[in-house]
Formats: C-alpha cells, structure tokens, sequence
C-alpha cells in the first residue's frame, strides 16, 4: 500500500520539488515573481474566492431548500447537484461557453473573459458545499428552532442564531474544498478563458502553457506554490471537518 | 401566514433559479447544439477512427487504473481506519491530495519524473521504454488523480460498522482472509460499489494531467476529452458536441447509479 502510494503520488511530487530548486532558489523566486505569473496567480485567487464565497451562498440556499422544503421533483433536482462530479470539465468548459459564449441564445457574451471563468467555475465547483451542507441539516435538531420562534424571534434570527452555527463548519468545509478546486480547474477553464496573459491566463493554465513550451523549471516553481496552497487546505478541511463531527464523537 | 408562504416561495425560487443559470441551463444547451449542429454531423464524428480510437484509449486507461484504486481504496482503507502505523498520517495527506490539488500539477510531476531529463528519464531511454507521451504516462497521470475516491467511501464506513464482528469472527477461529471475505468485505461493499463508480467518472474525465503528459497526437496519444478539445480547436463543432454528448450521457448514467447506491449506503 505504502508502495502503491509512493510510486504513484509520492515520488512524483518529490521529482517536482526537487526540479522547482534545481536551478536554485533564486530561480524559484525568479518565476514566481515575474509579472505575468504574478498576474496569473492574482487572478486565479481572486476568482477563485468569488466562486467559493458565491457558492457558499447558493449552495446554504439549495441545501436548505432541498432538506427543510422538498417540493415535487426536488430528488430530481438532488440528483442533479452531482452532475458536475461526472461530467468531464473540459464539456463543462464547452457548455457555458455554448450558453455564454458566442452564439448565445440569451446573449450574454462572455466567452475569453473573466466572467466566463468565473461562471464555469462555480459549475465545476457547485456540488461542494451543497453536499457538505446537507448531511449536517439533516441531523439538526428542529426543536430549537421552534423553541426559538415560540419564544418571538423572527425568521432572520432564527436562522443566523440557531441554525447558521451549527452548519457553519460544513459550509466552510466545503469552501475550501470549492476553493481548492477553483485554484487548480484546468479543462473547464481552457476553452472559456482564451488563455491571454494579463488579462484571463490562470495559474493553472499558465504551468501548462510553460510546461508545453520547455520551460519546465517556471512551471515547477508555480506548481511547487500550488501543491503548497493544496496542503494547507487539507490541513484546513481536516480541521474543519473535526469540527463539524465533534458532536458526533463527543 | 402568506408572508411564510412567499419567503418560502422566494427561497425556493432563488435557489432553483441558480441552478438554472449556473447548471442545468449549460446542460440543455448541450442537447439543444447536438441538435442544432445536425445528429447526423455529430453521429460522423463520433464514428471517425481517430474518435474512437480516442474513446478506447480512455476506456482501456479506466480499466487499468479503476482496479488498481479499487484494491489501494480497499486496503488503503482498512489499513487508516483498523491499524496503527508510523506515518498513517503522511498516507492519509497523501490519499487526500489529489482532490485538493491541480491536474496540471500532476501531469508536470510526471513530466519531470519520466521526462529526458527527469530521474528516471536516463534509464528508461537506455532501455528503450517509452513513458512519457505514451501510454503508461497516461495511465499513471489517470491513477494519481483518482486515488481518493474508492478509500474516501470505504473509510467512514469502516468506522462506522465497527470491528465487533470481525473480531467475533476472528475469534471463532477465522482467518485474516476469511474474515476480510466473509464479514468486511460484504459489509462495505457498497461503499466500495460507489466509490467504484465515481472513480470510474474521475477516470473518463481526466484532462489537465493527460493533456501534459500524452502530447495529444491524433490517433494515438488522444483521450475523449482531449478529442472535444482538439475538434474545438479545429472550429468543428458538431465533433465537439458530438463527442461531448457521449460522455454527458456516460455522466448522466453515473449520476443515476450514483442515486440508486446512495440509500443503499445508509441502510446496509
């Protein structure tokens, strides 16, 4: 099994870093700072933020709607939540960009911009925390809720008092999970963006395009600095998921 | 109290409204451009030879790599959640990463790991074994982004059986094998079924990490992703959502799998 895991991930990743320094630090320093790296992984950060805190929103909402109000054809829609799960992301890239792109029906034109970036990714990114979301609705008890409108409170504090706390955790989980794969989502993102440095070149895309073209040691460094974002996300999730199991294990 | 019933109403809308802009609305275009683009356009396109060639390479790429995550899920699963060890938790940072990390990064490990300069790039040239822009480079990338999924569902559910059985089992004189195939096996085997499952979605759908790895020649090196990717780049769009359609249609039939295991789950 250790074998399995080192032949297959570990020695990898070791490969990568090694060559990220190869050339020495200050050549690492070199291509993660130049200008359109920089750019580069500006803009995936930012967009990638946008798309967690907007499905943070949305995906609460849906979840909340799903459990707390299921209506005629909601395990319908349940099932569907995954579908980005499924679907390959380089169609998830072409469906936005048929719907958004050029020959929009609803003309919106949004194809080679960061708009177009921005909407693919909360596709890729929906079911996230959603699905963290909902297991945790699921359990929470109602009563206290009852308790607490009984007692006079209105909607808006019912919800941000009783319930918001206890789904907080998994709404984060989810985030970060949304987040980390908003960092690195390439085949969604290639045929949307165009792929222009300075203005839509994301991190990822960036690596592939520096990869493709020889210069594998600018690639390294920047992917060297995504596997690091990588790791302490998980360290992130981790904790947070041990925080929203605590009652389960207390 | 209709003020209950229209912010419920409004609640409900709102989120069902995302879901259309974000989702489902992509999605209907997919149906709406197959059909718009011609069935028979996109049937020739999918039929060409280097389209199915590119559809058997993924094929045989998932055939290879499913197994080879299904046996590491199982037993990477039983040996976190059932031993101790010295580093159980690197192995568990390491089964995770891949859901955390990009496919490019991936793809560029293996580059520089199989590559001519790589560290095992010397060897492999003297010996005539070809990795990269072949397919075991393919192979490899695929396997390494779908470790997670099949130890990611059999993990909870181990914990959540509980080892009471196997050690009545063990205890009535069973060995190892036998309590592995007749009480824990049977006992997470959906989980195991499911997890199945949505590596073999992970697998069909791997691009980042392929596109570096394979060098995407026509006919050769090329997966069904990469196929979309190439008929977009040549403007052929009834190619492009041709073969978009096939593999929507091979997600919308894990999703329904996805569904009907899910209950099941819970249950056994």
């Amino acid at each position: 099994m250790t074998t399995f895991l080192t032949v297959i991930v570990a020695l990898p990743i070791a490969a990568l870093v090694w060559s990220s320094r190869s050339d020495g630090l200050s050549s690492f320093w070199y291509w993660i700072s130049t200008p359109e790296s920089v750019s580069a992984l500006k803009l995936t950060v930012a967009v990638a933020a946008l798309v967690a805190l907007t499905n943070a929103i949305f995906g609460t909402l849906i979840a909340w709607v799903l459990v707390r109000d299921p209506f005629r054809g909601s395990s319908l829609v349940n099932a569907i939540i995954d579908l980005p799960f499924a679907l390959p992301t380089i169609v998830a890239g072409l469906l936005v960009l048929a719907l958004y792109g050029p020959e929009s029906p609803v003309h919106v034109h949004a194809a080679f911009t960061r708009a177009a970036i921005y909407l693919v990714l909360l596709f890729v990114t929906l079911p996230f925390v959603v699905r963290t979301v909902q297991p945790v609705l699921h359990e929470v008890d109602t009563q206290m809720e009852e308790a607490a409108r009984s007692l006079g409170a209105r909607e808006a504090t019912v919800f941000l008092r009783i319930v918001l706390p206890s789904i907080l955790p998994g709404i984060l989980s989810g985030v970060a999970m949304a987040f980390a794969r908003a960092i690195g989502e390439v085949g969604s993102v290639t045929l949307v963006s165009g792929n222009r440095p300075f203005h839509t070149e994301v991190a990822s895309i960036w690596i592939l395009n520096q990869s493709s073209s020889g210069n594998a040691t600018g690639a390294a460094a920047v992917a060297v600095l995504l596997l690091a974002i990588s790791f302490v996300l998980l360290l992130a999730i981790g904790g947070l998921r041990r925080l929203a199991t605590r009652h389960e294990r207390a | 109290m209709p003020s209950a019933a229209l912010r419920r109403w409004s609640v409900r809308s709102v989120a069902l409204g995302y879901l259309l802009v974000v989702l489902m609305g992509p999605l209907a275009m997919l149906f709406w451009r197959v059909w718009a683009e011609g069935l028979g356009q996109a049937w020739s396109a999918v039929t060409e030879a280097d389209t199915l060639h590119a559809f058997q390479v993924t094929l045989e790429i998932a055939a290879i790599a499913v197994p080879l995550n299904t046996i590491f899920g199982v037993v990477c699963g039983l040996a976190i959640v059932r031993r101790r060890f010295p580093g159980k938790g690197l192995v568990n940072a390491f089964v995770d990463l891949p859901l955390a990390l990009s496919p490019v990064v991936v793809g560029l490990s293996l580059f520089l790991l199989y590559g001519r300069t790589g560290w095992f790039g010397p060897w492999l040239t003297d010996h005539g074994v070809r990795v990269l822009f072949a397919l075991p480079s393919m192979v490899l990338a695929t396997v390494f982004v779908s470790v997670p999924y099949v130890a990611r569902e059999v993990i909870p559910t181990l914990r959540e059986i509980g080892d009471e059985q196997e050690q009545a089992a063990h205890t009535l004189g069973a060995s190892g094998w036998q309590t592995f195939w007749r009480i824990t096996l049977p006992s997470i085997r959906w989980a195991v079924i499911y997890g199945v499952v949505v590596t073999t979605a992970r697998c069909l759908g791997e691009y980042g990490a392929v596109a570096i790895v394979s060098g995407s020649i026509s006919g050769r090196t090329e997966t069904a992703t990469l196929r979309v990717q190439d008929y977009y780049e040549n403007i052929d769009q009834a190619g492009s959502f041709g073969v978009s359609l096939v593999l929507a249609l091979i997600a919308i039939a894990v999703l329904v799998l996805m569904t009907l295991l899910k209950p099941k789950e819970g249950t056994a």
